[in-house]
């Protein structure tokens, strides 16, 4: 066997089936698009209103917590509770979309991934974007929301909101990517992660107030620690801050203290969580074609 | 002949399956308590030393189930060896299966950029191909149609035209050519024996052999894995033909 030296004007050899990762993907923006789109199509087939269900929703929904729980219920544990809830849902929505998704999104494709190499990563990626896509209307509800209830925004503020958004991204990113890959192998995962997406909601400070737990659990607790480094209670707690908190004089001294520790420590998980992800994806990819 | 460029090299490339009986953990664990085997292992492609050289066109010959799909995936990249390497030089357009990169709920027009650009090529390319590709493909008014309503047939007339309008360096074709009807069937040699005139290298896997001896120059028998032969095409057509 000849090893070939490259001659000048020669395409190199290039190893087949060794894929180069996201930052692969991050070279055929292009081809993302076009399977981002191809899902929301696939989604909305035969719909007339279309991405609009995508308004729609997050708008019902917040006008229910309005009137339900503040108008209706007076439940007056929390001011501007739809404002809280709201903030707290839509982290838990995206994360829900992005990861449930994204465990799917091999199997899912399973037609291309038989019979024609393109990076695998762009699945999962494709995913995340579509949660990316219908987060815009849950911001924008949001937003509105906040404003009608006494928003000011803050530049601090609307630094933990981008910085929640970031930290939901790499951390459904490397999730998903964990995900997917194992789900190849074991369908069972998909159910899991449905099961585990419900519950979810409830490990972190989105329905009711932190203090509830801290009263529970004991303050400066082992349970309470672990409870508030939870990266998704971060994250939930960056958009308190970063739109409730100054909604009405008042709320932002209910918010916790020392966020600014749990930020950092919430980015390093999320980021070793985004390497073991693409390490074990990566791994795993050279089967995909044959067990599927 | 000078030293000849390589355009795909595969360096004791092999391939085992294991035939899984179960993909739940439930199955998993149960199999498990009973001491059951929970797999087979096959060895579908045993190390296969190739080298091909730019602009020859080989032939891959041998009986159902004998590894030329294997081979032909893994040169793709759609699977990894479990040992050995294959390189690769210039960019590669496999048609392996017959729809191969195209989804079921997308039309015809938007498969031809979902699939173009899988291939590699840019946007700006696929507009500027995406006339010629419709005329080639001839599928008429389809075009808006999704392909899960289209007949293999047709499925063969996108994905080929694509694949031929991505100017690839290399191109494989995996038996597809068989669901055409004779006049796209002539066109398509046609334009394979262009590809080949252009100086580009072809991999064709195909029972034909009057077929491949009119396309190839060169012939590679598998049998059960191994790689049993390598000659000209014509002494390879008349192996496998005495091999029945
Ligand atoms: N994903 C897979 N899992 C398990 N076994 C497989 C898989 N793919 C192929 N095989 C096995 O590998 C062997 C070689 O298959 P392959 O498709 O390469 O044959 P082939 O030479 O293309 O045959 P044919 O002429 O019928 O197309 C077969 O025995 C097949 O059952
Ligand atoms: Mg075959």
């Amino acid at each position: 066997m000849t090893v070939s030296l490259p001659t000048t004007g020669e395409a190199p050899l290039v190893v087949q089936g060794r894929s180069g990762g996201l930052r692969e993907v991050a070279g055929r923006r292009f081809l993302l698009s076009l399977l981002v789109r191809k899902e929301l199509r696939v989604r909305y087939r035969a719909s007339v209103l279309g991405l609009g269900w995508s308004y729609v929703k997050p708008a019902v929904q917040f006008g229910v917590y309005f009137v339900g729980l503040g108008l209706v219920l007076r439940q007056n544990a929390i001011g501007d509770y739809a404002v809280y809830l709201f903030g707290g849902l839509v982290v838990m929505t995206v994360f829900g979309e992005a990861v449930g998704n994204a465990t799917r999104s091999v199997v899912a494709n399973a037609d291309l991934v038989r019979k024609i190499y393109l990076p695998r990563e762009l699945f999962p990626v494709s995913s995340l974007c579509v949660a990316g896509v219908h987060l815009g209307p849950q911001l924008l509800v949001l937003v509105i929301g906040a404003l009608v209830a006494g928003w000011s925004p803050d530049p601090v503020g609307l630094l933990a909101l981008l910085g929640a958004l970031v930290l939901v991204g790499v951390l459904a990113l490397g999730l998903g990517l964990l995900l997917a890959a194992v789900n190849v192998l074991f369908r069972d995962v998909e159910n899991v992660v449905d099961l585990v997406l419900m519950v979810v909601v409830w490990t972190s400070p989105v329905l009711y107030p932190w203090q509830r737990v801290a009263d529970l659990l004991g303050h400066g607790s082992t349970l309470l620690a672990i409870y508030q480094s939870n990266p998704l209670t971060v994250a939930v707690e960056l958009v308190h801050r970063g739109t409730w908190a100054h909604a009405s004089p008042g709320n932002a001294a209910a918010l916790p203290g020392d966020l600014g520790v749990r930020v950092a420590s919430s980015f390093a998980i999320a980021l070793a969580l985004l390497a073991l992800g693409q390490w074990v994806f990566r791994s795993l990819s050279g089967r995909f074609a044959q067990e599927l | 002949m000078v030293a000849p460029v390589s355009a795909v090299e595969l360096d004791g490339i092999s391939k085992h399956f294991s035939l899984r009986h179960t993909h739940s953990l439930k199955e998993s664990v149960v199999w498990a308590l009973q001491g059951r085997a929970r797999r087979d292992e096959f060895t579908a492609l045993h190390p296969v030393e190739l080298t091909i050289g730019r602009g020859e066109s080989v032939a891959l010959l041998g009986r159902n189930g004998s590894g030329k799909s294997t081979l032909l995936k893994l040169v793709a990249g759609v699977m990894a060896p479990d040992t050995g390497e294959v390189r690769v030089r210039g960019r590669l357009a496999g048609l392996l299966e017959v729809g191969a990169g195209f989804h079921p709920d997308l039309t015809g027009r938007e498969n031809v950029y979902l699939n173009a650009s899988i291939l590699g090529v840019e946007r700006a390319r696929i507009e500027e191909r995406f006339d010629d590709i419709v005329a080639f493909a001839d599928i008429g008014p389809f075009l808006d149609t999704q392909v899960r309503f289209y007949s293999s047939g047709m499925f063969l007339r996108l994905a080929f035209a694509v694949a031929v309008h991505t100017e690839p360096d290399v191109f494989l074709v995996d038996e597809i050519l068989a669901v055409g009807d004779e006049a796209f069937r002539a066109k398509c040699l046609d334009r394979i024996e262009l590809l080949r005139a252009q100086g580009r290298t072809l991999v064709v896997v195909s029972h034909d052999l009057p077929l491949v001896e009119r396309l190839c120059d060169r012939g590679v028998v598998l049998d059960r894995g191994h790689l049993v032969a390598d000659a000209p095409i014509g002494a390879a057509v008349a192996a496998m033909r005495v091999a029945g």
